[in-house]
């Protein structure tokens, strides 16, 4: 498989800190994959490993089966945006697009090309140094896709962008993925993620907490119960508790679990009791996300590091 | 929603000089390039320059010959004027050699400060082409500089100097003083891109370049140990002033000029070396 990133019992150690420890984990091409955790995870890391850039202690971490950074020239295998800031501000954003398409070969063309496809063309002229962060994403973006890359890797790509450039690149990230390309996104945000990507790889501590897609994710969120607000409460409570609910009571409402929405409506029918609202709470991916990602703070409190 | 991702080049064969290109145009996408170069050059013309016309109107107000020594006494070789030497004076050179040596040190320490190296070497995993482009790129430019700054100096201080025995290009000593000091250029650069490489740090590297250039050449001085000397010899500046005819008379463990040539390449061979392996050994 050409464009498939595979890390095999990552582990990175700085010092006292292990950064990444024994992480596994494999992004296919064809879909948007979501590499989420909370901030110090290990995120960056793990794909500044995967470029080379860093060596780790011990695994590996390649790229269409080979070490990324043994390769003679990167742009036409893999695009990426590390850190937005990864630029010199004294140039323009043309000559360090110039600067870097020439240096794989790639003709003066293709730096227009890709500066009007994320929008910066009208301040190509411009020195980077006065970008805002989010036109230093775009530039970013733009460098990474000059080379017409099959694997695309981008960390918190979505930082500083305005609503109309989240859409943007939500799209274009959907986009390359149905090229059949390998997009693997870092975020630290589930609500960002949600929108776009398809599968996900979920870190905390340096170590794998789950990689599946999202729906399998959403899954594990479990169920959050029945808001319930009702005129009379307390009779209903009653009924409720007799079924083996267990309700929690809120301001303006009950919060009920153990029960599903249509045995509570027909409780409340029997019982008579006029109701202002029945939702059912689908669980939220961000509730799952930091459940898991909280477990795996715990489960680590106390142990060396 | 344009369609340029989808029709994306073929990819080229890597080249050398695909990476020359881009070093190239990173050099000169700089402002600070311009200004670093310019008021370097300037500096070191200006300042030999202004030294030549002071000895020339100081010789002119001196009688036509000088005083005879007194009887006995040979003439003090040190006491006659050598018009050459005002177009290699030690202060402006060294200035020179800091210059050169912060040009390539900013080449190199500038890519990690800005965080430009972890673009680069993702577009160019190759971190050894990635220096060597560099070096040949910063050696061409200093070399280009080296000669224009040598030249200029020479002709403008032995054109102020023409009635006090100013000297041209034809004479052997002076050709080789200007490609002496031409090439200083080019060396104290690729110093300069291997302590920029090894600091990473733009006041340490520029304190880094003073210190291995000038005050070390200073720490070992004096004749009195032989080991000493030798290694003093075996600088930079030391090899540049036996090029330039700067010695002050015949010391007992002088530079001979093929020497100096060996210095220069030694220490270039050194720093290519030096640099390339900081940057592949480093963590970015």
């Amino acid at each position: 498989m050409e464009h498939v990133i595979e890390v095999s019992e990552l582990t990175k150690r700085y010092g006292d800190t292990t950064a990444v420890r024994d992480l596994s984990f494999t992004v296919r091409p064809g879909h948007v994959t979501g590499f989420l955790g909370p901030n110090g995870a290990g995120k960056t890391t793990t794909l500044r490993l995967l470029l080379g850039l860093n060596t780790p202690t011990s695994g590996t971490a390649t790229i269409g089966g080979r070490d990324f950074g043994a390769a003679r020239r990167g742009l036409h295998h893999v695009g990426a945006l590390l850190d937005a800031q990864d630029v010199h501000g004294g140039r323009t954003a043309r000559a360090h697009l110039r600067a870097l398409a020439a240096s794989n070969g790639i003709e003066r063309r293709r730096v227009g090309e890709v500066l009007d496809e994320v929008g910066l063309g009208d301040v190509a002229g411009r020195r980077i140094g006065g970008f805002s962060l989010g036109m230093k994403q775009r530039l970013g973006i733009a460098a990474a896709l000059l080379g017409d890359p099959s694997v695309l890797v981008f960390d918190e790509p979505l930082n500083g962008l305005d609503p109309e450039g989240v859409q943007w690149l939500r799209a274009l990230l959907r986009r390359l993925a149905a090229e059949g390309r390998t997009v693997f996104v870092s975020s630290h945000q589930m609500s960002e993620m949600e929108l776009c990507a398809e599968q996900l790889i979920v870190i905390g501590r340096g170590e794998l907490i789950a990689a599946e897609s999202l729906g399998a994710f959403a899954a594990r969120g479990g169920s959050q119960g029945v808001r319930v607000r009702a005129r009379e409460p307390e009779r209903l409570v009653s009924a409720l508790l007799a079924e083996g609910a267990e309700v929690v009571p809120g301001e303006q409402s009950l919060s009920v679990t153990g029960v599903d929405a249509e045995r509570i409506g027909e409780l409340a029918l029997r019982e008579g009791v006029a109701l202002g609202e029945l939702t059912p709470l689908a669980a939220s991916l961000e509730q799952a996300f930091m459940e898991l990602t909280a477990d795996s703070v715990d489960y680590l409190t106390g142990e060396p590091r | 929603m344009t369609t340029a991702v989808l029709r994306g080049p073929a990819p080229a064969p890597a080249r050398f000089r695909h990476l020359l290109i881009a070093e190239w145009i990173k050099l000169w996408s700089l402002r600070s390039t311009y200004w670093v170069l310019s008021t370097g050059a300037l500096t070191v013309i200006g300042i030999n320059a202004n030294s030549a016309q002071s000895n020339a109107d100081r010789l002119s107000r001196m009688p036509e010959q000088p005083p005879a020594p007194p009887p006995g006494a040979t003439e003090d070789p040190l006491m006659a004027f050598d018009a050459l030497h005002t177009a290699f004076l030690d202060p402006a050179w060294q200035i020179f050699m800091v210059v050169a040596c912060s040009v390539g040190a900013i080449a190199v320490f500038g890519e990690y400060t800005s965080g430009l190296i972890r673009t680069t070497l993702t577009a160019v995993p190759d971190r050894r082409a990635v220096v060597l482009a560099k070096a040949a790129v910063v050696t061409g430019v200093m070399t280009v500089l080296g000669a224009v700054v040598a030249t200029a100096t020479l002709l403008v201080t032995q054109f102020l100097l023409r009635d006090h025995g100013g000297v041209s290009l034809a004479y052997s000593d002076a050709l080789r003083a200007v490609a002496g000091s031409a090439l200083l250029a080019p060396l104290c650069a690729l110093v300069g891109m291997a302590i920029g490489a090894v600091v990473r740090h733009a006041a340490g590297a520029i304190v880094g370049a003073i210190l291995t250039l000038l005050l070390l050449p200073v720490l070992f001085q004096g004749e009195t140990y032989r080991w000493v000397a030798e290694i003093g010899n075996a600088m930079p500046l030391s090899a540049w002033e036996t090029l330039a005819g700067n010695h002050w008379g015949e010391g007992k463990y002088s530079v001979t000029v093929t020497e100096a040539w060996a210095v220069y390449a030694a220490w270039a061979a050194c720093a290519v070396l030096v640099a390339v392996e900081a940057v592949r050994r480093s963590e970015v």
